[in-house]
């Protein structure tokens, strides 16, 4: 499987936001997409998530485009909601999919362990820690078996200490599962330490101005990324 | 295998207010008021016409304790009914809005009109149109309650998260299942603040309407007894509206606790 953005253009009348992104990601990839904050890197996401529609340009899979669940999508905030558990969470996509709730309770009960969150099934999202959320959160965009996963800026709102712990915990999970993934971060460390490759996207209107492949062993060290670090944050300049 | 799966802080839920610290103050300036006034009517000797002390007015009632009773039951029963009408129509046109820029642009307008109609002046109309029987008073307190549970609804359903909404389409949802999904439990909280709100006048909505025109109710009732000048009565009366909407207010939090036990207050 392999997913190709080519040359995708979108406006908002006459500001041009995404002018001709073009970009590949394979399978078990994990790329990570780094702008500035106002480069478009959100409204890329919503062309990928199928929430906007590109003016010109296309997103194939294995050159066909690419269906409308092709994107697991995850918003930088949790958005878990009170009024279900954790559990009932979880199964929200499946739900939304047609899926039994028996089956979706069954299919999504499987992942808590690996994502450190049994015995919370039943809990309420509030009784949870910001890190518990946001696995929720990641749990219920991976629990749809989507084939990309499409990270916005996932740890954004947790403090760093935390975000350091589900850095690695996410990097362990995708070596355990093979996931595909498109990591959208302002965060150069988060970028380095996470991804197979990094793409950088220039100020609006957005194109991709670098590509770097981060071939590093994991678990990285800080100091063996702290080059690969500088070069981006000079093309960030 | 990892190392930072944290547990949660402490339990989150607040412990409830100790009930005697949430009742007493209102109960000793009750105290203090009615005090007053037993007082000021046995020392300044008012007429009990004009006003009554409270032990007069309690006893009083008390012995016509049948009469008010039987006064009572129609009145809950047309408040009953006009309040779950209320709610019906209410829903619906909250639901039909949400899903209808168009119909929310000509209805809405109609809706807020609706409240500028004096009562007082429509009451006795819906009397001469639809007679002594439920209906006009069913209609009176539909009239006057629908309208905040329209808006609670509105604005509960509109105060939808964007992203919320963008995350249900990313999921493949359509505009039902946003609204089943999203907009409909997010709405709740507002609902349940706007259904209190309603529900206090729904009881004053049907003694109006009985006020004006009935056979029987607690409406009805208190004329009769303003007309024979029994004060006491009129007042004893008045206790029992007030008593009776306390009740559904209270009601409307027991509502809460089983629909939507998620709310925190």
């Amino acid at each position: 499987m392999k997913i190709s953005v080519r040359e995708v253009r979108l406006s908002f009348g006459d500001l041009p936001v995404l002018d001709g992104v073009s970009f590949d990601v394979a399978d078990g990839e994990l790329v990570s997409i780094l702008g500035p904050s106002g480069s478009g890197k959100s409204t890329l996401l919503g062309v990928l998530a199928g929430l906007l529609e590109p003016d010109a340009g296309e997103v194939l899979v294995d050159g066909a485009p690419a269906a409308r669940d092709t994107f697991a999508y995850m918003p930088q905030q949790d958005l878990l909601f009170p009024w279900r558990t954790v559990l009932d969470n979880t199964t929200l996509g499946l739900e939304v999919a047609g899926m039994t709730k028996r089956e979706a309770r069954e299919r999504a009960r499987e992942l808590f362990a690996p994502f450190g969150l049994s015995g919370f099934e039943g809990s309420r999202p509030a009784e949870l820690s910001g890190g518990m959320r946001q696995r929720a959160a990641l749990l219920r965009t991976v629990v749809q078996d989507r084939q990309v996963l499409l990270l916005d800026e996932p740890f954004g709102a947790l403090d760093s200490l935390t975000r350091a712990g589900m850095q690695e915990w996410l990097d362990e999970m995708r070596a355990r599962f093979g996931w595909t993934v498109l990591l959208i971060t302002h965060d150069v460390r988060e970028a380095v330490y996470l991804s197979d490759r990094v793409l950088v996207l220039s100020p609006r209107p957005a194109r991709v101005r670098a590509e770097r492949t981060v071939d590093l062993p994991r678990p990285r060290e800080i100091t063996a990324a702290a080059a690969v670090e500088a070069g981006l944050l000079a093309e960030l300049r | 295998m990892t190392r930072t799966l944290e547990r949660p802080t402490a339990a989150v839920r607040r412990a409830p207010t100790r009930r005697p610290r949430r009742w007493l103050p209102p109960l000793v300036v009750v105290a203090v008021l009615l005090g007053a006034w037993q007082w000021a009517v046995t020392a300044l000797d008012v007429p009990p016409q004009v006003l009554p002390s409270p032990w007069r007015v309690v006893e009083q009632g008390w012995a016509n304790r049948a009469a008010l009773w039987t006064n009572t039951l129609p009145t809950l029963q047309v408040t009953a009914v006009g309040f779950a009408l209320s709610l019906v129509v209410g829903w619906l046109l909250a639901v039909v809005v949400d899903f209808s820029p168009w119909l929310r642009r000509a209805l809405l307008p109609l809706m807020i009109a609706s409240q500028t109609l004096p009562i007082i002046a429509i009451a006795p109309l819906m009397i001469l149109w639809f007679g002594f029987g439920l209906l006009p008073k069913v209609l009176v307190i539909a009239l006057v309650t629908f309208f905040p549970i329209v808006v609670g609804l509105v604005e509960g359903f509109s105060r939808t998260d964007r992203e919320a909404a963008n995350l249900l389409r990313s999921m493949g949802a359509n505009r039902w299942a946003e609204f089943r999904y999203v907009r409909l439990p997010g709405a709740l909280p507002s609902f349940f603040t706007a259904l209190r709100i309603a529900v206090t006048y729904a009881v004053t909505g049907a003694i109006f309407a009985e006020y004006v025109g009935a056979r029987s109710g607690l409406g009805i009732y208190m004329n009769l007894q303003k007309n024979s000048f029994r004060t006491d009565l009129v007042l004893a009366t008045v206790g029992v509206s007030a008593v009776v909407t306390l009740a559904l207010f209270a009601l409307t939090f027991l509502a809460q606790r089983l629909v939507a036990p998620w709310i925190r207050r």
